[in-house]
């Protein structure tokens, strides 16, 4: 779950590191009125995406017209895929140099990394590219934490900034990732200001999804995934539904074997309706899972591919014989079925669809398909 | 890693519903399961099994060698730390939405203690013929004929069908490592094929990926390096990129992570990348009946 800006700083200023003083604001003249408070500041546009300011969603503002006008230009823009409601305004910060940190989860070493460079800003990633000596990377075991003794041995680079207050500052971070379950905290930039005081000017912050439920209090101010209507229900019903633009409805088990079953619709040349995975847990859920693919009024035909292992294929079968009689929609049917319960499932399937599954993925996927371009035409 | 026929699993959690429908299914299969846990009902036996109050009392009383987890998410940290301190090699994790933080904090003490983890949210591994452990349709003959082909997946389901895939063009599997769907897990790509790679029953090997993450790159690179062929399919030619993780996300990745990625990595290694599974199995076949 991703954070914006002015709901990520919190979970910095909880573990001690400074942030510019701010106001949100929905209309301009609340910017105007957040400006009259703070003196010169920035607005800025709070969207859960990078490359806010190459798109123009941050602006400097001198005066609190200039606020208004500022806040006028940037709310309602889209960013993205995002439109603005909100905008950030803050105090504008003095900046001396300006820095990099982060920490987050690292597949590679299995651990959180903590990285950090000198030079930071906007172009991080080419500094990354062109300089990796400039950039720190220390792996930390997350049982004992950040090792301080081990970073200040890692931090031999030069530094514009006092020593001991950027590693006490590093520290705080690692403490904001630990306490918040992050898959990454980023502050970006991290300045040293003209007055020698270290502030995080901007902060990246996504929390590990499967952490969501011991955090209920602070996923709250997190961003909702941006559904579609038909989204919001699967969501509802606990199901990983994902609207497409192609015309075969997809129905399957397990987040690879229905990527798959969408490869191959586009591998013969089809175009997919859906993602849509009923496995593991949901595997019971056969029924609500086929009303909510159906509801999409784009779908042609119905390709229901299922490989149990887990998931017992006998049972999800059932939920959509059920439904498929239930609602009598007006397309084909096409399955393909393997895995545990498999004959129980074919056989229901023939007794009471009165149709044969395909034994092989790729003749079940070719049939629907066909189906699909047949009903265009 | 593998785990053999002769060595002995101890099921935590073995009196819930999926812990019982499928300990049932594993001991049915030839798998040694020894026991189980659940600290309510220790002393007591189910399925004619003795049940422990936890992983440390049952590895006092007898020699573990695998355990395997049906536990909730938010048990699994404690469950897990409980099988390692134990002193037990090798544990599967089957459970999904594990926190990230605590799968890595089970994965740093695992490595203390030099005890392997495949998962978290892993179907498990079987290995044809001798055991299985996790929920794989191992009983299945139409999907786990023995033979040789050695299997590395992260998706429980999309392996179940590249095996029978493999068995309809009448292949059989040697042994078929689920490594799990979480973006960090105990048990890479990489890894499961150096076990394949050592495995004396493997003749060959089908990779089967996804997009997102590094591992099927890293896995390349050992690829190059073996003489078994490998034979790989990618899922998710065509889904929309996954969300990229900031900046951050972008310098430890660089351009790793894609289908393009993926497919050039392992091309460049001398894999042949399929773009259906059923690819996979054919190619096999001709490599296979070609060196017969």
């Amino acid at each position: 779950m991703n954070f914006e800006e002015h709901a990520a700083k919190p979970l910095l200023r909880a573990a001690g590191i400074e942030t510019p003083r701010g106001r949100l604001a929905v209309t301009a003249d609340e910017a105007a009125a957040a400006a009259r408070e703070l003196g010169r500041c920035v607005v800025k546009a709070q969207v859960p995406t990078g490359k806010r300011g190459k798109a123009g969603g941050i602006k400097l503002a001198a005066t609190p017209d200039e606020a208004r006008v500022a806040a006028a230009a940037i709310l309602g823009m889209n960013i993205g895929e995002h439109r603005v409601a909100t905008v950030l305004v803050e105090e504008q910060v003095p900046i001396a140099h300006e820095m990099y940190a982060a920490v987050l989860n690292d597949p590679a070493s299995k651990g959180p990394l903590l990285l950090f460079s000198g030079q930071g800003g906007m172009d991080i990633e080419e500094i990354a590219e062109r300089h990796p000596e400039a950039l720190l990377r220390l792996p930390i075991d997350i049982r004992s934490g950040l090792d301080i003794k081990a970073l200040q041995r890692a931090l031999a680079q030069p530094l514009a900034c006092d020593r001991a207050a950027l590693v006490a500052l590093l520290g705080r971070l690692y403490a904001a990732y630990a306490s918040g379950d992050a898959e990454l905290l980023e502050i970006n930039p991290l300045v040293l200001t003209a007055d020698g005081r270290l502030i995080a000017l901007d902060c990246k912050y996504a929390m590990d999804d499967s952490a969501i439920p011991r955090h209920a209090e602070l996923a709250k101010s997190g961003t909702p995934d941006k559904l579609t209507p038909l989204e919001e229900r699967g969501k509802a019903l606990s199901l990983k539904f994902i609207e497409l633009e192609g015309s075969v409805g997809v129905l399957a088990n397990g987040a690879g074997l229905t990527m798959t079953t969408m490869d191959a619709v586009r591998h013969f040349g089809g175009s997919p309706a859906n993602f849509m995975e009923i496995g593991g847990e949901s595997y019971t859920k056969a029924k609500p899972a086929l009303e909510l693919v159906l509801s999409n009024p784009r779908v042609k035909c119905l390709l229901v591919n299922f490989c149990g292992a887990f998931a017992r294929t006998d049972v999800m079968a059932e939920g959509v014989i059920n439904a498929w009689l239930d609602l009598k929609p007006p397309i084909p049917i096409f399955f393909t079925i393997h895995g545990t319960g498999e004959d129980e499932a074919i056989a229901m399937v023939k007794d009471r669809l009165g149709i044969e599954p395909y034994d092989l993925m790729d003749d079940a996927v070719k049939a629907a398909v066909a189906a699909a371009q047949g009903a265009r035409t | 890693m593998i785990i053999r026929g002769t060595e002995t699993v101890l099921v935590q959690g073995i009196t819930g519903k999926q812990g019982t429908f499928w300990s049932e299914r594993m001991r049915d299969y030839g798998t040694r399961i020894i026991g189980g846990v659940n600290p309510k009902r220790a002393g007591e036996t189910h399925l004619g099994l003795p049940v422990w109050a936890t992983a440390g009392a049952a590895a006092r009383e007898t020699a573990i060698d695998a355990a395997v987890m049906f536990i909730p998410p938010m048990g699994v940290k404690e469950a897990a730390l409980d099988i390692i301190n134990a002193g037990i090699g090798k544990i599967v994790c089957l459970t999904e939405h594990v926190p990230v933080h605590d799968t890595m904090y089970v994965l740093a003490a695992a490595r203390e203690r030099g005890a392997r983890v495949i998962g978290p949210n892993t179907a498990g591994i079987v290995t044809v013929g001798e055991s299985f452990v996790g929920f794989m349709p191992a009983f299945n003959a139409r999907v786990f004929r023995p033979g040789s082909v050695g299997v590395v997946s992260r998706s429980g389901s999309l392996g179940t069908l590249l095996c029978l895939n493999l068995v309809q063009a009448g292949l059989g599997i040697s042994v078929f490592i689920g490594i799990g769907g979480d973006p960090v897990i105990g048990t890479t790509t990489k890894d499961a094929l150096v076990s394949l790679d050592n495995d004396a029953k493997t003749e060959a090997v089908a990779l089967v990926g996804e997009i997102g993450g590094s591992m099927e790159e890293e896995a390349a690179e050992y690829a190059r390096t073996m003489r078994k062929p490998v034979v790989a399919f990618i899922a998710g030619a065509a889904s929309p990129p996954g969300k990229r993780m900031g900046h951050a996300g972008a310098i430890v990745m660089g351009d790793r992570g894609s289908y393009a990625g993926k497919k050039k990595a392992l091309e460049a290694a001398g894999v042949t990348v399929c773009s259906t599974p059923n690819g996979v199995a054919e190619v096999l076949r001709r490599r296979l009946s070609g060196r017969a």
